[in-house]
């Protein structure tokens, strides 16, 4: 049924231990080393959302074990203010950086973007092995900010390296929220708790992390354009490639802003440069220049990190949703056993939403004090991404219109992505003008906002990719009836988590405060607020299912064939787990486009895209024949 | 040359049904037999560069954004005097663009030896502009402008710095064509590999040479 060209691989397969599984270049191994890292760092970064919860809910509770660990920052095990603010910082920082960027992109991308445009490798091997492991050494100086900041010995070992690495505050790493704001964040030991060697690391952690992802980025832009094989013409392209390249442009021309500004900021801590720091500052009862401590500083502008961060924070929202948008309409044709509704227009609104990005970052920042002009501006940029988010929800939902479904667990997520998608994508219509935002700035619903459609769309994207992928990368599927628990106490944990902080967004309550007891307008909140962690902590716990559901599977669970979900697209093409070199010497040609489900006179209901012989009716989902 | 896709336009036959003939862009759409095209394989080398290049851009565009905000934020701003040896290393990375490119028509006409030659003199202009940005760090060091001092030279180190730290990869490139050029080639595939490696070095030698006279009007123009 299918025809194949003979490729020339570059590097034999290896065969020690170590070239096979930890140094390797290949972009499987390397792929799932990604989604490991991410593994470890979503771990870290729930527990501290744990403990934030039970911050939140009971203010003032002796957590035994915190006591013990952070004498300073939980003495008696209390969580002090400052403990809690740099829970919020690394929460934030481990859950964008390293899970929402590496797995969705680095993990899956890197996995699954060869295979499906038929190459054996990537266009630089040994580059991707780097971009890995550069990324992996930004997780451990991020992890070194923990001890850092929480440990007084290590602390005052590490005030060696000059003044600005002093760190035992007693904080499980720097205060500054994900964002790291100027000019609290470039002054150093001075501004207060957390903003010593902690802030140091942060920063140069997300340098590192930078350097990483723009090493990866180049790597797939370069191989979606050289490496597709015969007859993968750009048009021919499942929508996860052209949403993985996407991303990784968005990578390459954003990362470098934030690595810029990043080195800005470092040298206003160690070099005593004034780019960010205004003159005449009053900080901690000290007035710059006063003190040796504090030396002078004149005419920075804290603005402008806001503006360097969010010309990047804007599209790393982005770069973490947009594969998951890919991984789910892969997923909905699949099981559907429909075409894409609307590949074109689906590929166009990809670019579109890519492209908008980068001219909105201005919204994050309403309530700087920025020009009611700009913020209109803004507000209509932002405002106009809903029309390509549009027309992907509604081509999902045409989709499914009318399609024979097959509710496997990786389509019930992929249905669960769009729900989140919308659900929290509603509320970006509303934070996005300006008048609206600036009540609501700084309150739960951006919390709520945020949360629902860049975290856990995002992740509900990766675990639809999780258990729709398992069965090529392990050669077994993941258990569907383990599965089917994870997917419905989660989908229903997430919107009982979020959908109340709208509420309290909506009463007032702000971010990033480790309690509310003192404020009367709050009194009412506290039964939502213990409701809202009750539910994190279910949440929580059924993650430890799919854990132990991943682990489980790799060694026991029931084995899959080549293409066992009668799916289209080259990675159903090769065995499963695939070779070293994908297609064991022979590179498929393709002759079709990548959704062909219910092809009138195929002679099954599905075309996949190395089949020769079938005549695909032109107008049968987006690409006709050829 | 150095081109990243060929520009044979794409016919379309009708709406939403998609290019008829399969388009252009990359290797995934060569038609003609004897693919995969060794030459089109390596063209990854070119590709790769560019994209690359588009992300160091990105880098000095956000710098360069904020030192044109940051001259504008206060009046605390004391543009630098020009140290005069930046005229002398202008001359010396012009004249490494130019000895670069000779080196690129020599490997293209396949005459190795002056392509090593010429190599080697790329390597020796492009040492003399560090040495000559070392001079001028250390000539104002000597004035007792520093890092701090005020925020021209805060943006003169850091981008000068940059541009110096860019500079250095460039210079293993070239240092690492220059050892690979004495090696004798005939196989083919290594040839074409050899001109897309070159290549790719050239490409980001000459944007090292533009970034540096953009930086150069930036910093003493705009002040």
């Amino acid at each position: 049924m299918s025809e194949t060209h003979e490729g020339v691989h570059r590097h034999p397969a290896p065969t020690g231990f170590i070239r096979k599984y930890i140094f390797s270049i290949d972009h499987k191994v390397i792929g799932i080393q990604y989604i490991m890292l991410a593994l470890a760092a979503v771990v870290v970064g729930m527990l501290m959302s744990l403990l934030m919860r039970l911050q939140l809910s009971w203010p003032g509770t002796d957590w035994p074990i915190l006591g013990t660990l952070f004498p300073t920052g939980a003495p008696n095990g209390v969580m002090n203010p400052e403990f809690y603010l740099s829970l919020v910082t690394m929460h934030g920082t481990i859950m964008v950086f390293f899970v929402l960027t590496t797995a969705p992109q680095g993990g899956f991308g890197n996995y699954f973007l060869p295979i499906q445009i038929g190459a054996e490798d990537m266009a630089f091997p040994y580059l991707n092995m780097l971009s890995f492991w550069v990324t992996l050494v930004g997780f451990i100086v991020i992890l070194m900010a923990i001890f850092v900041e929480g440990n007084q010995g290590i602390g005052e070992w590490f005030a060696t390296l000059g003044p600005s690495f002093a760190g035992g505050s007693g904080t499980v790493g720097p205060i500054g929220g994900w964002t790291g704001y100027a000019p609290l964040s470039a002054l150093g030991k001075i501004a207060g708790p957390g903003q010593g060697g902690g802030m140091n690391l942060w920063i140069i952690s997300i340098a590192i992390f930078c350097v990483g992802s723009l090493l990866g980025a180049l790597n797939f832009i370069t191989t979606l354009l050289n490496m597709r094989t015969k007859g993968m013409t750009l048009m021919r392209m499942p929508l996860t490639c052209w949403a993985w390249f996407t991303t990784a442009v968005l990578a390459l021309l954003s990362f470098p802003v934030l690595l810029g500004g990043g080195i800005l900021l470092l040298l206003d801590r160690v070099a005593n440069t004034s780019f960010f720091i205004p003159g005449g500052l009053y900080v901690s009862g000290l007035l710059s220049g006063s003190n040796p401590n504090f030396p002078l500083h004149t005419g920075g502008s804290p603005i402008l990190w806001q503006h360097l961060f969010w010309f990047f924070g804007h599209p790393e929202v982005y770069i973490a949703i947009l594969p998951g948008m890919g991984a789910t309409s892969h997923i909905l044709a699949t099981f559907a056993r429909k075409p894409v509704f609307g590949y074109r227009a689906m590929v166009f609104a990809i670019f579109a939403i890519g492209l908008l990005g980068f001219f909105v970052w201005g919204h994050h920042m309403f309530i700087s004090g920025m020009s009611p002009y700009s913020a209109i501006a803004f507000s209509v940029l932002t405002l106009s991404i809903g029309v390509p988010s549009a027309v992907k929800t509604f081509n999902w939902l045409g989709t499914l219109w009318g399609g024979r479904i097959r509710f496997t667990t990786a389509m019930l997520f992929a249905l669960g992505f769009v729900s989140l998608f919308v659900a929290g994508g509603i509320t970006g219509l509303i934070l996005g003008q300006s008048s609206l935002d600036l009540p609501m700035h700084d309150t739960y619903i951006v919390t709520a906002h945020f949360h629902l459609v860049m975290g856990v769309a995002s992740i509900f994207g990766m675990f639809a990719a999780t258990y729709f992928w398992f069965p090529k990368m392990f050669g077994r599927f993941m258990s569907e009836s383990l599965g089917r628990i994870h997917f419905w106490i989660t989908f229903a944990g997430v919107y009982a988590i979020f959908m109340p902080m709208h509420v309290m967004g909506l009463m007032g309550m702000p971010r990033r405060f480790s309690q509310f007891t003192e404020y009367n307008f709050l009194v009412n909140s506290s039964g939502l607020v213990k409701l809202v962690t009750v539910a994190a902590i279910i949440t929580i716990a059924v993650q430890f299912v799919f854990y132990f559901n991943v682990f489980w599977s790799m060694f026991k669970g029931e084995r899959a064939g080549e293409n066992p979900w009668e799916a289209t697209t080259l990675e159903w093409n090769t065995p499963s787990p695939p070779p070293h070199d994908n297609f064991a010497g022979v590179l498929p040609v393709v002759h079709h486009g990548p959704y062909e489900f219910a092809v009138p006179g195929a002679p099954r209901d599905y075309v996949m895209q190395t089949d020769v012989d079938v005549e695909v009716p032109s107008g049968n989902g987006h690409n006709g024949k050829h | 040359m150095a081109t990243m896709v060929s520009t044979r336009p794409v016919r379309s036959t009708g709406a939403g049904t998609g290019p008829k003939v399969p388009g252009p862009n990359g290797n995934g759409s060569k038609r003609h037999d004897g693919f995969p095209d060794p030459d089109a394989n390596w063209n990854r080398y070119r590709i790769g560069m560019w994209v690359g290049l588009a992300s160091v851009a990105m880098m000095f565009t956000s710098l360069s954004s904020a030192y044109i905000v940051r001259s504008a934020s206060s009046n605390d701003w004391a543009a630098l005097p020009m140290p005069g040896i930046l005229l002398a290393s202008t001359a010396l990375i012009l004249g490494s663009s130019a000895t670069l490119e000779v080196a690129r028509r020599k490997l293209k006409a396949a005459l190795s030896v002056p392509y090593t030659k010429w190599l080697f003199v790329t390597v020796m202009l492009g040492l003399g502009f560090l040495a000559a940005q070392i001079f001028a760090w250390r000539q104002l060091a000597g004035r007792g402008i520093y890092v701090a001092s005020n925020p021209h030279s805060s943006f003169f180190y850091l981008l000068t710095g940059a541009h110096a730290v860019h500079l250095v990869g460039g210079l293993l490139g070239l240092t690492f064509l220059w050892l690979r050029s004495r090696r004798h080639v005939i196989d083919k595939t290594l040839i074409a590999r050899r001109k897309a490696a070159t290549d790719a070095v050239s490409i980001y030698w000459h944007f090292m040479d533009a970034l540096w006279i953009y930086l150069f009007l930036l910093l003493f123009l705009w002040r």
